[in-house]
């Protein structure tokens, strides 16, 4: 990730291929472990391992809109009501039946999954901005049918509190404990992508997204793809709803609505479209950058504004800066943040002998 | 100059605390941390941008007066822009700033904190905000939503239509809603209401964003043809639906709105002042700027040489935030004083938070009792209609229908 070799010495796909292209790569990956396992749990602040949590949270859903909409081709705008399915799914299941977080876990992302084969069913027939609508459509009613039905809502408020989830009889109620909690499904849906697009599946997403016709010729079955898309896509979601669900202690489905789906589309935009570490990039991005802005407005507008004044200068300002920053990074590099990454790197592949 | 200086040693400091991590808010002797959550950019912006200023007012005021008991009240507030996510962010960074309290903003946001302020023993206030179930302060022990609920609304309502209509046996009502579970949640108490007074209820739900409701006005105007008509409608809907209403010739004196339909900027526009004569709305703070609190908010900026804000003529929301303010400025008062003058924690906030009787500010807060059993307070509002341009207060605090919904919170909470 952060070094190279200085020319391209591959003769095999197999090392192409290869999850650590350089041995040196296993040492990375061993100090990021150490810094995210070890150092950051013990030297940085609770407020800090929140915001962690956010972004571990968004890169589990940024990881599965990625593998349908920047892997398979398929734009899909329902990908917040998904999420809503494997809350309350869990929820349910949690509450009602008491099961624990390993059993409602994969039984909120195995039911998304359903639930997005079913709403990605047009994408045999349509793509582009038609199947946006029809996702979108799948988006309101599975939002109407979880406000109407009491039997999934629980009733006139549509929420449904769940406990906190434990292991070992420990309860996960503070944000260090959740903080291991959800970086241990963060990392598992990281190693989890990377496997699966270097997998025959994922090259035949990437055949589906360049040319399914010119796919379905070399014999890759483009009905069985996009729906496996779909579901592997909502699976995701669904995971990421229900660790929102066990984050909050809360399934709600006003925290699933459209705007939602927008953000997340928003996320694999800036970080780059088909690419694992885009996903994990744009997580970053948009959770942390309005946090940033603020953190850094409240000590700079304070030479300019008073305490009240301040408030609605930065709310109406960091709208503006990140709305700003976005066009700025998409400007400098339209295919997102992960390819801009990569172009640094290339630029120092040969440094300082670059012609 | 030295007030640059000291902003730019505020930089670096923070940079330090940044880059470190792990540094504790530097709190300084004599001040208490106050977090605001708030929406000046989101869907409900057109609330936040009037409540803010007007909970940051009134804690200037008390500052420009000496601060509470010698503490000084410093506020940090964050847009959570009705998104859920930074509400979190937002309660943890207050929790880092070591702050005894904490305003929460919206209904998902507050229903994703609950459980958070509980673990964390920082008391949140909801106002016309969350569940009605959180005024069971046993059930909640952090929630507070210190004003009427949609529960106690609901049963203000049906006793409003009673008053207006004399009895209410054999008569129609109509309820217009805004189709999410807060629109819903009055549906209870409203359907028990009808058993036990005998009129006919109907219920016509508007779909988000609620900015178009022609068929639903039709069909209460045209085919149900009520008695009266409850809304309950959020953002500008409750304008649309004065609009139409008048459009379709309903006499608005039969009309009664919850909280979030009562602001003067719905009635504005919707046609302004005079197009609405008759509608009621209910609310949960005093209106109109005839109250000696806002005089010294006026007077302060005065002194200041400034012109008073431009909010604070938007006197329903304004009124709501200076209303917020003074019960969390109250409850620090009530927890300094239990302690003899030292700094209080969030644990004895809170217990000064459950202390509140007859803190009235001439007329402007309803004669609210926070118990450590009622976190609402009594359920408390008061109806203004439209009168002559201007809304005018027709029935003072009362609380509707109080047995009902008792009755339903003591259910609530055996079922959980």
């Amino acid at each position: 990730m952060f070094h190279r070799e200085s020319g391209v010495f591959k003769t095999t796909y197999g090392a192409d291929m290869a999850l650590y292209p350089l041995p040196i790569a296993k040492w990375t990956v061993v100090a990021l472990a150490a810094l995210f396992v070890v150092i950051i749990p013990l030297a940085v602040h609770e407020y800090y391992l929140s915001i962690l949590n956010l972004i571990f949270i968004a890169i589990v859903g940024a990881l599965g809109l990625n593998i349908l909409v920047g892997y398979t081709g398929q734009i899909s705008i329902g990908h917040g009501a998904f999420m809503s399915v494997g809350a309350y799914t869990a929820a349910n299941l949690a509450v009602r039946l008491g099961l624990p977080f390993w059993i409602t876990l994969p039984a909120g992302g195995l039911m998304a999954a359903l639930i997005g084969v079913v709403v990605g069913m047009p994408s045999l027939r349509i793509k582009g901005l038609y199947l946006a609508i029809a996702t979108l459509a799948g988006q309101l009613i599975i939002e109407w049918t979880i406000n109407h039905v009491p039997a999934i809502s629980g009733g006139a408020q549509a929420s449904i509190e769940v406990p906190r989830p434990s292991l070992f009889g420990i309860s996960l109620n503070t944000q260090g404990h959740l903080y291991f909690f959800l970086m241990f499904f963060a990392v598992l849906a990281i190693v989890a992508t990377l496997n699966l697009v270097r997998s025959r599946i994922g090259r035949a997403f990437v055949a589906v997204r360049d040319q399914d016709i010119a796919a379905e010729i070399i014999g890759i079955n483009i009905y069985r793809y996009k729906l496996l898309a779909f579901a592997i896509s909502s699976f995701y979601a669904g995971v990421c709803g229900v660790l929102y669900t066990y984050y909050f202690g809360i399934a709600n489905y006003e925290q699933f609505q459209l705007t939602v789906s927008i953000d997340y589309l928003a996320m694999i935009i800036i970080g780059g479209l088909g690419s694992v570490l885009g996903s994990i990039f744009g997580a970053i991005f948009v959770t942390l950058l309005p946090i940033a802005i603020r953190i850094f407005m409240e000590d700079v507008g304070s030479l300019f504004f008073t305490q009240a004044e301040m408030a609605n200068v930065i709310s109406g300002l960091r709208l503006g800066v990140f709305g700003g920053l976005i066009i700025f990074f998409l400007i400098v590099e339209p295919e997102g943040l992960n390819r801009l990454w990569r172009n640094i790197r290339s630029y120092f592949r040969v440094w300082p002998f670059s012609y | 100059m030295t007030r640059f200086v000291r902003s730019w040693l505020g930089v670096a400091a923070t940079t330090a605390t940044l880059a470190f991590g792990g540094g504790q808010a530097f709190a300084q002797a004599k001040e208490l941390v106050f977090g605001l959550q708030c929406d000046r950019t989101g869907p409900t912006a057109n609330v936040g941008t009037v409540l803010c200023p007007g909970y940051q007012d009134y804690i200037a005021l008390v500052n420009s007066k000496g601060g509470v008991e010698g503490y000084k009240i410093k506020v940090l507030e964050i847009d959570n822009e009705y998104k859920v996510p930074p509400a979190m962010e937002a309660h943890e960074r207050f929790k880092k700033e070591g702050a005894v309290l904490e305003g929460l903003y919206g209904t998902p946001q507050t229903a994703a904190l609950n459980k958070k302020l509980e673990e964390d023993k920082i008391l949140g206030t909801s106002p016309g905000f969350g569940t009605a179930s959180a005024a069971d302060g046993k059930r909640y022990p952090y929630t507070f939503p210190i004003a009427a609920s949609y529960w106690s609304q609901g049963g203000a309502a049906v006793a409003f239509a009673k008053e207006k209509l004399g009895d209410l046996k054999g008569k129609k009502i109509a309820y217009l809603f805004y189709d999410n579970p807060a629109g819903k949640e009055p549906l209870p108490i409203l359907e028990d209401l009808a058993k036990t007074e005998g009129f006919e209820l109907r219920t016509f739900a508007v779909p988000a964003p609620g900015l178009e409701m022609g068929a639903q006005i039709l069909d209460i105007t045209g085919r149900y043809k009520p008695d009266f008509i409850i809304t309950h409608l959020f953002g500008r809907a409750p304008s649309v639906s004065i609009k139409e209403l008048k459009g379709k010739g309903f006499p608005l004196s039969k009309v009664v709105a919850f909280v979030w339909g009562s602001a003067e900027s719905d009635i504005i526009a919707a046609g302004g002042m005079g197009v609405a004569e008759g509608y009621s709305t209910m609310q949960f703070a005093g209106v109109g700027k005839d109250f000696p609190v806002l005089k010294e908010i006026e007077a302060m900026y005065k002194a200041q040489g400034k012109p008073a804000p431009k909010e604070m003529d938007s006197t329903v929301y304004y009124n709501r935030g200076v209303l917020v303010a003074a019960l969390h400025v109250e409850a620090v008062r009530n927890a300094i004083k239990a302690k003899g003058g030292a700094a209080p924690t969030s644990e004895d906030v809170k217990k000064g938070m459950e202390a509140i009787k007859g803190f009235t500010l001439g007329g402007f807060v309803p004669p609210l009792e926070l118990t450590p059993a009622d976190h609402e307070g009594g359920g408390w509002v008061q109806i203004w209609t439209v009168k002559g341009g201007k809304l005018v207060k027709v029935k003072d605090w009362f609380q509707g229908n109080r047995s009902t919904i008792q009755k339903h919170l003591a259910a609530d909470a055996a079922k959980s």
